[in-house]
């Protein structure tokens, strides 16, 4: 019997449809549906969808708590005019280059952008974040860049990263534009293309994929705090010595960001195991076979 | 069951620390307050008000409520687009007893209801 649900179900645009047959076909392994078992006319769900639904609500909930959080980004006007020109100049090729590999994938696979724009709306969301850590009495926030990148590769996690950097500095007293360079450069390139490196490099040690984008998560996170560090110091230690500077700074960041990092790291291998389970297909480009 | 006490535990670790604030010394600053600016002012680099200064009274507050809002509707809208939700009456023939198969739902694009 047709199922008359079928014929009046919501039409859906042609956009949103192509993306969703085109995933359809890609899916060779796993059935997009519920998991059910029909045992005659009866049907019992195993699954159900909450989990999602139950993170979303937790990820709003989180960012609606009054307690507006400023961490990794570097403040307007503290980095002299000279140190901010040239993170900017450092930045720039990274930011070109993502562009120009999302023009280049987007042609290849149509369900990419819309992937680029769950990713961009994750980051963005992610790094405005306050998240409280009792053991050090201060808050901080991931930066999502580690699980960007081993979605949609480190080049466009450059570009996400600066797109959520620029509107938080914008609008909200977030970072800052004389800063805006040396906050790409930490979170959206140093941040990125380490997690990307640790899960590429750690497939191909054949260290299972989870532990993998476990440590590439929180690595990552650690990565930006630590070029945070190194962007300050840089700039602002004066006639003293930079790898003091460095070091203190480094250390002064270790109570909040040691538990994040790892915070982040069970974040990268969850959203992974999530992607994994329901759509396969979008791991196909991820390096050193991250879907197998 | 086990993954949903694993959420409420994540989610009770993340929710202590604003609860459990009271007779402790900590102030819940953000990082950049108590290291970045910190070091910058001790360096004579203090930081500049940001140029559009939204962080005033509750105007910062609004400010994130807004970027909640606008960044969850677009990661809400773009999680649908690329995870569909699951239609309760699909199911895969692979898992009905007794079936020979013929491959998973979406290979061709056909879904199989329940009458």
């Amino acid at each position: 019997m047709i199922d008359k649900r079928a014929k009046t179900r919501k039409a859906v645009t042609p956009a949103k449809a192509g993306v969703q047959n085109c995933l359809r076909s890609l899916d060779s392994r796993a059935c997009p549906g519920p998991r059910s078992v029909i045992r005659g006319n009866d049907e019992i769900e195993e699954k159900g969808g909450t989990t999602p639904l139950f993170f979303l609500f937790l990820v709003v909930g989180l960012c609606a708590l009054p307690a507006p959080a400023f961490a990794m980004h570097i403040s307007e006007g503290i980095l002299p005019i000279s140190w901010a020109l040239l993170w900017y100049a450092v930045a720039l090729p990274f930011v070109m280059w993502g562009l120009l590999d999302l023009r280049r994938r987007s042609e290849e696979a149509p369900w990419f952008k819309p992937l680029v724009g769950l990713v961009g709306a994750a980051v963005f969301l992610i790094s405005c974040m306050p998240i409280p850590v009792p053991s050090a009495g201060t808050c901080s926030h991931p930066c999502g860049t580690g699980i960007a990148a081993i979605l949609i590769g480190p080049g466009l996690t450059t570009v996400v990263a600066s797109i959520a950097l620029t509107l938080q500095s914008l609008f909200l007293a977030h970072g800052g534009l004389t800063t805006l360079g040396a906050n790409i450069v930490s979170m959206g390139v140093a941040g990125a293309w380490v997690g990307w490196g640790v899960f590429t490099v750690a497939r191909r040690l054949g260290i299972p994929w989870i532990t993998a984008a476990f440590l590439a998560g929180m690595l990552s996170d650690w990565a930006t705090y630590a070029t945070t560090s190194f962007e300050l110091a840089a700039a602002l230690h004066g006639g003293g010595s930079l790898t003091t500077m460095f070091s203190l700074i480094l250390l002064a960041f270790v109570p909040t960001q040691l538990p994040l990092g790892i915070l982040e790291g069970f974040l990268c291998a969850g959203v992974l195991k999530f992607v994994r389970s329901r759509r396969p297909e979008l791991l196909r480009t991820v390096p050193a076979g991250g879907a197998a | 069951m086990k993954k949903t006490a694993l959420i409420l535990l994540f989610a009770g670790v993340l929710l202590s620390g604003p609860m459990c604030s009271s007779g402790r010394t900590a102030s819940w600053s953000g990082v950049d307050e108590t290291v970045i600016e910190k070091f910058a002012e001790n360096a004579g680099r203090p930081a500049w008000k940001p140029f559009i200064n939204t962080d005033q009274g509750d105007l910062l507050l609004f400010v994130f409520l807004l970027a909640g809002a606008a960044g969850g509707f677009a990661a809400g809208y773009w999680f649908r687009v690329l995870f569909p939700p699951r239609r309760k009456n699909a199911v895969c023939p692979e898992l009905v007893e007794g079936s020979k198969g013929g491959g998973p739902p979406g290979h061709n694009g056909k879904m199989i209801f329940k009458s």
